[in-house]
């Protein structure tokens, strides 16, 4: 039985050495937060970290990763939900659909770790996740406020009453 | 424990308090003999003809639990994909319920013959109508309930009705007695329903109209949402299949031997695929070793008894169809077209395109002798379920479709021919006659999809207009050609008419007072089509926004200007639309940068109406979007934030019609693109600032899932034109061939 260090446990698995290691996640580990897109790393929805790095986890073999390597998926990276990025996730209503949204977090936990001050550009470099909701504006933003020190009324919400209405 | 509390009549006998899931599938299927929820909403809708049945008494059911801890769960009747409903119609309910917001749960209702679209007379998510069509609906639910609520605690504490407030789930007396809707919810189920009871007037809501957030955000933030894909039955297994390359074609010859050999594979089997094919199921114990089992296979395949589309030899059948007539839509006077003083002619193309959802299809079905339990993303419970029964040799109400959170869907999920839950019963059935019994899992792989057909199907359009001197469209002649989305299908007798679908020229003419002459041609071809988020507009829309606004610079005009000319003193909702999009842009007021320039299209689906402000510049030879403003009439805005969210998403997926990669093709039969990779997708780079206006109104909603899209691609075109000079006329955007 080869091991994989998930979210900080030690787990057991049995797979085939080409099995990519999103498929041992999901189906192994029963950890199905972390999502199969296209199977091709294109989409991104399958981001997790492998120790600290944002990687594709629909084509990294298992096999290739090591029981002492630290792999986080979207359920490891906080236990409630209080991750700097998750927070700004849910005070800007990113999500839509949704599907692509753990993979989108990951890849902006990375971001924001490495680059505390990133820019647009740096979002365009590191967010090359695919969304077919078009969630991309609120992403944006919402790492702008995670990085602003995760205070979610600094941005505000882009509607917040109708035109011409009291409401 | 749960109290299914507004509960009577015909449906007694889920009555009980603990229903289980399966209890409440039976009374639902009990109600549908004697029960219709003939809910009616004049005009509501495209298939509101379906509904001219004498509208019945309608009697809310398992739409609604008060919890003793007086937590509110509201059974939507809709499939959540993205576009907001499980936040949006519990707030229709806790609006009138006055239920404390914090409280309030929205679930997914499986399907049931009480959960049909009030106006469509099926369940179904499409058509943008959650909100429209069941905006009084949900409403009247939540009022009935705070009304029964009150008449137990009068009746308790022995005070008129009257007296009693009602205040975040909590009723108050008039001397002071207090209890929480859950602590009143036993008695009040006793309580009679009332036939009628009279709604909120707007300028007291307190929750509609104001920009609530997504009760789904946060389990969608940390990975606990459950999607279909992600649910496994006990002792599932998983399947992969092997489809034909052409579309109906059949295994001739398979040699499984590899297959079989991989870990972790089950069994090979053959089964019916759709539109009469055949295909491969490999069934293992996980994903993985079914995809390589799927790789591993050796098949022949029989190609012979079905046509081979090709896409080059399809447009130029196209093209030549175009210049003739086809089937009248609506005639008017063409004869001063040939003397016009300016013309126009113009042949547009657009692609197939693929839907492809994030989340590929996928299905989990339990078949057993006496029923079949199925879990799915379905966006057209009614008809899937029919159709699973019918698979399964089942009677309908056998069959427990249960709704799955999906992510994504644009229209592949509902599908007249429910292609892929039909293949999944086959696959169980195929399955069990190998002497299998576990639940099966279908996978789709994104290969899969974007292969898989049910395409926006291809169009021509072929365009001839006139203008006189002054300016003015004294003609105009117009040819369409393409596949029918609905023939061959139930929807066909609502949608068909004098040869011609209904989605296919939706969106012509309207708003403009133009003597548009309209025909279409109705061709077969053997690529399923379905619609894609809004459907005939998105083609209609970019012929008639560009050729409006090519019409304006002919006659020497601003195209604003020109527009608001040209509308009919009706569209009263356009002119709003689009005077907020205008003024909010800068359009007119407000020079761009050099290289940068303002385009503008508007259009009406789904009965809102949308209009958008662009700046769009080409650098490198490629078009860029960077800026949207959005006027949007849809009434009553019951969430703003959602609406921002429908808008930027429709905008997006418009925009991404444009883009180089954007066209699914074909040759000799086989579709030529497979993934992200070959098949392309809007990306954060490509995204504009979208800033989001709505025109203030009272009136009962209008839809807002699919009208963001089709004015998009028309004006980024538009301003192209001022950049370029060159009119684009082909979808995806090519300046260097324009």
């Amino acid at each position: 039985m080869a091991k994989l260090n998930v979210n900080g446990v030690v787990r057991a698995f049995e797979a085939e050495a080409d099995t990519p290691l999103l498929w041992v996640i999901r189906e192994q580990l029963a950890l199905t937060g972390t999502k199969y897109g296209c199977g091709v790393a294109q989409c991104g929805a399958c981001t997790v970290h492998i120790d600290g790095q944002p990687v594709r986890s629909c084509v990294y073999p298992a096999s290739a990763v090591t029981p002492e390597q630290k792999i986080v998926t979207i359920e490891g990276l906080s236990s409630d939900g209080s991750h700097p990025i998750q927070k700004a996730w849910a005070a800007l209503d990113v999500p839509q659909c949704g599907f692509c949204q753990s993979g989108m977090i990951m890849a902006a936990a990375a971001l924001v770790r490495d680059k505390p001050q990133c820019t647009d550009a740096d979002i365009d470099a590191a967010m090359t996740n695919i969304c077919r909701c078009g969630t991309y504006n609120r992403v944006r933003k919402a790492i702008h406020v995670a990085v602003r020190g995760g205070d979610p009324a600094a941005a505000g919400l882009a509607i917040e009453r109708i035109e011409g209405s009291k409401a | 424990m749960r109290i299914e509390w507004i509960n009577h009549g015909t449906i007694a006998s889920a009555s009980a308090s603990g229903v289980s899931r399966r209890g409440f599938m039976k009374a639902g299927a009990v109600a549908g003999g004697g029960l219709v929820l003939g809910f009616f909403m004049p005009g509501a809708g495209r298939w509101a003809n379906a509904q001219q049945q004498a509208a019945k008494v309608y009697e809310p059911n398992a739409f609604l639990h008060i919890a003793p801890d007086n937590t509110v769960t509201v059974q939507v009747n809709r499939l959540e994909f993205g576009q907001g409903v499980q936040t949006s119609m519990p707030m229709l309910i806790a609006e009138e319920l006055e239920a404390d917001w914090s409280q309030v749960k929205g679930a997914l209702a499986p399907a049931g013959d009480q959960y049909k679209d009030p106006a469509f007379g099926i369940q179904i998510t499409g058509g943008s109508g959650s909100i429209a069509h069941s905006f009084t609906q949900y409403r009247e639910i939540g009022a009935k309930a705070r009304a029964m609520l009150i008449a137990a605690a009068a009746e308790q504490w022995k005070v008129p009705a009257e007296q009693i407030k009602t205040v975040k789930g909590t009723l108050i007396g008039p001397a002071g007695q207090k209890a929480t809707y859950g602590a009143m919810a036993d008695a009040a189920m006793k309580q009679p329903v009332p036939a009628t009871v009279k709604l909120k007037d707007p300028k007291h809501f307190t929750l509609i109209g104001k920009p609530v957030k997504r009760l789904d955000a946060r389990d969608k933030s940390t990975g606990k949402q459950q999607f279909g894909m992600d649910f496994k039955a006990p002792d599932s297994k998983v399947a992969v299949v092997a489809r034909p390359p052409v579309f109906g074609a059949k295994v001739a010859k398979v040699d499984a031997s590899k297959a079989k050999a991989i870990k972790g594979v089950i069994d090979v089997l053959e089964v019916k695929t759709d539109r009469g094919g055949s295909g491969v199921v490999v069934i293992a114990d996980g994903y993985w070793p079914a995809k390589t089992g799927r790789e591993a296979l050796a098949i022949e395949w029989d190609t012979s008894a079905v046509d081979k589309v090709s896409s080059d030899k399809q447009l130029a059948e196209y093209k030549a169809l175009s210049q003739k007539p086809g089937n009248p839509v609506r005639t008017a006077d063409t004869s001063k077209l040939a003397g016009a003083a300016k013309k126009i002619s113009a042949v547009y193309e657009f692609p197939y395109l693929a839907h492809a959802p994030m989340e590929p299809l996928n299905c989990v079905v339990d078949l057993r002798k006496d029923g079949c339990t199925v879990w799915a993303g379905s966006q057209f419970q009614t008809v899937d379920q029919g159709a699973i029964a019918a698979t399964a040799g089942l009677k309908p109400e056998q069959v427990v479709l249960n709704t799955m959170m999906a992510g994504g869907g644009f229209g592949r999920r509902a599908v007249p021919t429910s292609d892929y839950l039909v293949e999944a019963v086959n696959i169980a059935k195929v399955w069990q006659a190998a002497g299998h019994k576990e639940p099966i899992k279908v996978v789709w792989s994104r290969e899969d999809d974007i292969k898989g057909g049910y395409y926006r199907p291809s169009h021509v359009h072929r365009a001839n207009i006139g203008l006189d001197a002054k300016g003015e469209i004294v003609g105009w002649d117009h040819v369409i050609v393409g596949q029918s989305i609905t023939s061959g299908t139930p929807f066909e007798p609502m949608m068909v008419k004098n040869g011609v679908d209904a989605t296919m020229v939706e969106g012509m003419g309207e708003p403009y007072e133009v003597p548009l002459n309209l025909s279409a041609h109705t061709v077969k071809a053997n690529v399923p089509v379905l619609w894609w988020r809004s459907v005939g507009s998105t083609h209609t829309a970019f012929v008639m926004e560009t050729l409006i606004d090519e019409a304006a610079h002919a006659a020497k005009m601003d195209p604003v200007a020109y527009r608001q000319k040209l509308m009919g003193e009706k569209a009263t909702r356009h002119r709003a639309a689009l005077d907020l999009a205008v003024a909010k842009s800068g359009y007119g007021k407000k020079a761009l940068p050099k290289g940068q320039a303002y385009g503008v299209a508007l259009h009406e689906s789904f009965n809102t109406v949308v209009a958008y402000v662009v700046v769009a510049s080409v650098k490198d030879g490629q078009p860029k979007l960077h800026k949207v403003t959005a006027g949007v009439h849809c009434n009553t805005a019951v969430n703003p934030l959602t609406i921002e969210a429908q808008i930027q998403g429709a905008a997006l997926m418009g925009l991404g019609m444009t883009l180089p990669g954007a066209a699914i093709t074909l040759k000799d039969g086989v579709v030529e693109q497979q993934n992200f990779s070959d098949y392309t997708v809007a990306r954060i780079t490509d995204m504009p600032k979208i800033d989001v206006h709505i025109v203030p109104s009272n009136d009962a909603p209008t839809g807002m899932g699919e009208p963001g899209l089709p004015p998009l691609a028309p004006a980024f075109a538009n301003a192209l034109f001022t950049l370029t000079g060159k009119r684009l006329r082909k979808l995806p955007f090519d300046l260097a061939s324009a």
